[in-house]
């Protein structure tokens, strides 16, 4: 993982893609989201998605997922060269989550994300506050999923 | 009855819960979905600035969504919902946490371009067992109009 220094506004990354298979949905909608819509083929082909869809929550989770697997792969290539690696501290929250279309079960969501705000914590020295927004594509191209999310980054110690 | 718009006037709609949360859980999600080691390692999870091992901020919005859904969204006629205006983490969840959501219907209005649905705008604060608000969410959801209303 990167240190809040090393991040500029503007950076762009590809994170990775996550498969929704319907067990997947029906997994996470069964423990969290118990909706017709998102445990039933034929209940999810009725509703205003129009087949069986995932959870806005599995949808969110799923891009999590990938953000820290990209920054665990960061951690492992800053090892290899010998760097000192940024460990990240917690989200204070999330801002204008939007769920564009539906997630149906077959689809394949790729995240990208771009850094669009960095600052220095008021309240944490030594610590930054990242914002980057990170947007979710369908194979189709579409755009389905898009939030604005904040995070605890550290900064190198002083030198 | 199947609940309807018109069963969602502003003001508070109820207190949900308790939702028991165990560490299995935290650790189960957090390996699935956020496994950073502030979520999955004691250790690691001490040394952080949470201080102890703490459920992911996406667990805790799943628990919300499971505990509105258990209290009234199946028993309503939720067409789903848009997004989420926000959503701010204000402290850790912790192992052995008891849960409640206290929800509040901050906007009810109808649709203009589906005249049979409206939107509610609810704000559901997460609460542990001491009352410390864990966690807040506004979010609109989708639900239809009583059968006549329009």
């Amino acid at each position: 993982m990167r240190f809040f220094e090393d991040i500029e506004i503007g950076q762009r990354r590809d994170i990775g893609a996550y498969n929704f298979t319907a067990e997947s949905i029906k997994t996470f909608a069964a423990k969290f989201d118990p909706q017709r819509f998102h445990l039933d083929e034929e209940e999810g082909k009725n509703s205003l998605f129009g087949g069986l869809a995932a959870s806005g929550w599995h949808v969110g989770s799923a891009c999590m997922s990938l953000l820290v697997a990209d920054g665990q792969r960061l951690a492992r290539e800053a090892t290899a060269r010998g760097e000192e690696v940024a460990v990240w501290g917690p989200s204070p929250g999330f801002r204008d989550l939007r769920w564009i279309k539906p997630v149906l079960a077959g689809d394949v969501v790729s995240y990208a994300n771009v850094v669009i705000d960095k600052r220095t914590s008021a309240s944490r020295p030594g610590w930054g506050i990242l914002t980057a927004r990170t947007i979710g594509t369908n194979q189709r191209g579409e755009e389905v999923y898009s939030i604005t999310a904040s995070a605890f980054v550290p900064m190198r110690k002083s030198a | 009855m199947t609940l309807t718009f018109e069963d969602f006037p502003p003001g508070r709609y109820g207190t949900f819960g308790p939702r028991h949360v165990t560490r299995d859980e935290i650790l189960a999600f957090a390996a699935e979905f956020d496994p950073q080691p502030m979520h999955l390692d004691e250790e690691a999870a001490s040394k952080s600035m949470l201080r102890g091992l703490s459920g992911s901020g996406w667990h805790l919005c799943s628990l919300m969504m499971r505990m509105m859904a258990d209290g009234f969204i199946t028993r309503a006629a939720s067409l789903g919902s848009p997004g989420v205006d926000e959503v701010r983490w204000l402290s850790p969840l912790r192992p052995g946490d008891d849960l409640t959501l206290d929800v509040d219907v901050l906007e009810a209005r109808t649709s203009k371009s589906r005249p049979n649905l409206g939107i509610v705008k609810f704000k559901c604060t997460v609460r542990n067992a001491k009352g410390e608000a864990l966690g807040e969410m506004t979010s609109p959801i989708l639900i239809e109009r009583r059968a006549g209303a329009v």
